[in-house]
């Protein structure tokens, strides 16, 4: 055998070898890229949303504006606090229900309510809504998201469980048809 | 004295980095570039250094679990010894990295460095100025406040705005649905191993060309860049008019470093650690949440653009300034070093500056927000009761209670949202303040539902006495005749 023929021999084994090596690696990229999807994959498949109780329809008077809170349907036992969501309920008439995110439809930062004045107030950029969630002015391009919501045997149910932001767009839909499930 | 260097020989027979080394201190610099205005970028190494330090000595008790960091931060600041001191140090000198890395930028684009050979140095220099904003950005995130909660949001609020994947980008950046235990813990794995491991891998290499390639010579009016010719003449300029960098160079760096780590330790001492502010609770509606320095310009671009150029602008224009930054060395790479000669880069340099610097300024008082505490519970001040009638005095009342103070001023007191309102009645008349109150507009929200008839009547007569003395209210000048019969009037002449 020549030098030359045992080089060839060599290096089309490191071939093989580094081949091989790929052929590894995109086995193991699997679980890997799988393991840092899940949070989108899981989105997908199950969806993160739920219906629960928001409580008692009693505590939401007629012609009022008021905020509630729940723990999130799903959560971590290391969440603390911040799986800790709030809402603003508007009782339109004692029969209707309207249930808003906090988060401005802006850039998401906690919008307050203000009865005297009929508005929810952004504290970041200044955007502006009216009592009924539509759009009063500054930079947020849509009304706030609203969440789909039923009454219960006397409790008020909501379908929530994920962060809105101005992107998502199940809550573009959400806002257009005020569907009650 | 013998038995050092004899340990030493040891060690380098086996390590052989001794020559190495030796030919790195020696290595030629041109004299010129023995200057003050060279030190920032290993000012920047060595706060790097000292947020390695401080960061893991914070690392030894700070808890990265939603439920637990915001104890922990406290626990930090109030119940370990020297805790306050090191979490100052780690925040103060964030910032003094983000200056820093700054000023090293505007220097190297100034003197020309980034033209050939250094075209590279310039990329990854790009690269490192932005590991260097995302650890100050994760940073941050990790002091798990109010703030961070908050700014979280608005960094889910806009990846999410990318079209087609951004919801899908919102829960990988959280992890998960909500901004939650998950998304604190990618964001220390981020700021902790991430970030600070690619940094440290291209400060390695940043350095490394800077070696190869020779620091940039002070930059000469008339002396260009040229492709065929620099690297010959560079190696001229060096061996003529070149000394080693250790000890003729170095020095001013040894000095520039420890007067950035005084003054670190000073504003560390003397301020304090930032924060944290209110617990990260989002039930917890009373926040107002800011950006850290850093951000502030963002902050108010955010609220300044027009809603629909928003999305493009946050979508686009990273790319734009990017690519811009990127790229130029590859367009602008002979030619002119001199910023004598270089007018269009000093003016961009200067344009930039301002631009950021008013940006930053406004964000300190933030006209464009609502004041969030309303003064519907104050009492009415007593200079907009004095002189009235008691229809205009009605009027201050629903001024007073339906917020309108949290968007206009009266009196300097009040939100600077809207216009300040103090001679509102030399600018619009009777019919025009009924419209803007009832139907709002020029992003003003409408009153009408909200107002009865009789408080409309009566807000307008108060707003209609708010005039300076002796300036005639504004008046319909399409009734000429009446205008000119009823101008002098008083500003609370009964309507019809």
């Amino acid at each position: 055998m020549s030098d030359q023929n045992s080089l060839s021999r060599r290096a089309a084994l490191t071939k093989i070898a580094f081949a091989f090596n790929a052929v590894v690696g995109a086995v193991l990229a699997v679980p890997v890229i799988g393991y840092l999807l899940s949070p989108m994959v899981r989105a997908r498949k199950n969806g993160y949303s739920s219906w629960f109780a928001l409580g008692d329809v009693t505590k939401f008077p007629a012609g009022q504006t008021r905020l509630a809170t729940y723990r999130n349907p799903i959560s971590n036992a290391w969440d603390g606090q911040t799986a800790d969501i709030a809402c603003w309920v508007r009782n339109i008439d004692g029969s209707q229900f309207q249930v808003f995110a906090v988060n401005c439809a802006h850039l998401g930062c906690p919008v307050r309510w203000f009865p005297q004045s009929g508005l929810f107030m952004c504290p970041c950029h200044g955007g502006a809504y009216y009592e009924d969630g539509s759009r009063a002015s500054g930079p947020p391009e849509r009304g706030l998201f609203t969440y789909n919501h039923k009454i219960e045997k006397g409790e008020l149910w909501i379908d929530a469980g994920s962060l809105p932001t101005p992107g998502g767009s199940a809550f573009n839909i959400l806002n257009n048809g005020k569907r009650c499930a | 004295m013998r038995l050092i260097s004899q340990i030493g020989e040891w060690f380098d027979a086996r390590l052989q980095i001794a020559a190495d080394l030796r030919e790195t201190m020696d290595h030629p610099v041109p004299k010129s570039a023995a200057s003050w205005f060279y030190v920032f970028g290993s000012g920047a190494l060595v706060i790097f250094g000292l947020q390695v330090v401080t960061g893991i000595l914070l690392a030894l008790l700070y808890v990265p679990s939603a439920g637990e960091a915001w104890n922990s931060l406290q626990a930090l600041n109030h119940n370990v010894t020297m805790g306050w001191f090191l979490r100052g140090m780690h925040g103060w000198g964030s910032n003094f990295m983000v200056a820093i890395v700054l000023l090293h930028m505007v220097q190297v684009f100034l003197f020309g460095a980034y033209k050939f050979p250094r075209e590279l140095t310039w990329v990854v220099g790009i690269c490192l100025l932005l590991m260097t904003l995302g650890m100050a950005f994760t940073g941050q995130v990790l002091r798990f406040d109010q703030d961070a909660y908050w700014g979280l949001g608005i960094g889910a609020s806009i990846a999410s705005r990318v079209p087609i994947m951004g919801p899908q980008i919102v829960h990988l950046m959280l992890g998960g649905p909500i901004i939650a235990g998950a998304t604190l813990s990618r964001f220390f794995a981020l700021h902790v191993f991430v970030i600070p491991g690619t940094l440290i891998g291209l400060v390695g290499l940043h350095l490394l060309m800077v070696l190869k390639l020779g620091i940039n010579e002070w930059p000469m009016p008339g002396r260009v860049v040229r492709r065929a010719t620099y690297l010959k003449e560079y190696k001229e300029l060096v061996h003529n008019d070149g000394e080693p960098f250790v000890p003729y160079a170095i020095w001013k760096d040894v000095f520039f470093a420890g007067i950035l780590i005084a003054c670190v330790v000073l504003c560390a001492a003397y301020f304090g650690p930032f924060g944290p502010t209110g617990r990260p609770d989002p039930t917890n509606i009373q926040a107002i949440p800011r950006p850290d320095y850093f951000f502030l310009w963002l902050y108010a671009l955010l609220a300044l653009l027009p809603p629909e150029m928003e999305t493009p602008a946050l979508l686009i224009g990273p790319v734009v300034v990017l690519g811009g930054l990127l790229l130029m060395p590859f367009f602008f790479g002979e030619g002119e070093k001199s910023w004598k000669r270089r007018p269009v880069a000093v003016i961009s340099v200067l344009l930039i500056a301002v631009a950021l610097g008013t940006f930053t300024h406004l964000s300190s008082y933030t006209p464009w927000s609502p004041i969030m505490d309303a003064w519907s519970g104050d009492p009415i001040p007593p200079s907009d009761l004095a002189h009235r009638s008691a229809l205009e005095r009605q009027g201050a009342l629903v001024f007073q209670q339906k917020q309108c103070h949290n968007c206009h001023s009266l009196g300097n007191e009040g939100g600077m949202r809207g216009p300040a309102l103090d001679s509102v009645a030399t600018r619009l008349t009777q019919d025009q303040l009924i419209r803007q109150v009832i139907q709002g507009g020029g992003n003003m929200p409408a009153y009408g539902k909200n107002l009865s008839p009789a408080q409309t009547t009566a807000l307008v007569a108060f707003l209609e006495t708010l005039r300076p003395e002796g300036q005639a209210p504004a008046r319909n000048a399409a009734l000429a005749d009446e205008g000119t019969a009823s101008a002098p009037a008083s500003a609370a002449t009964p309507k019809k």
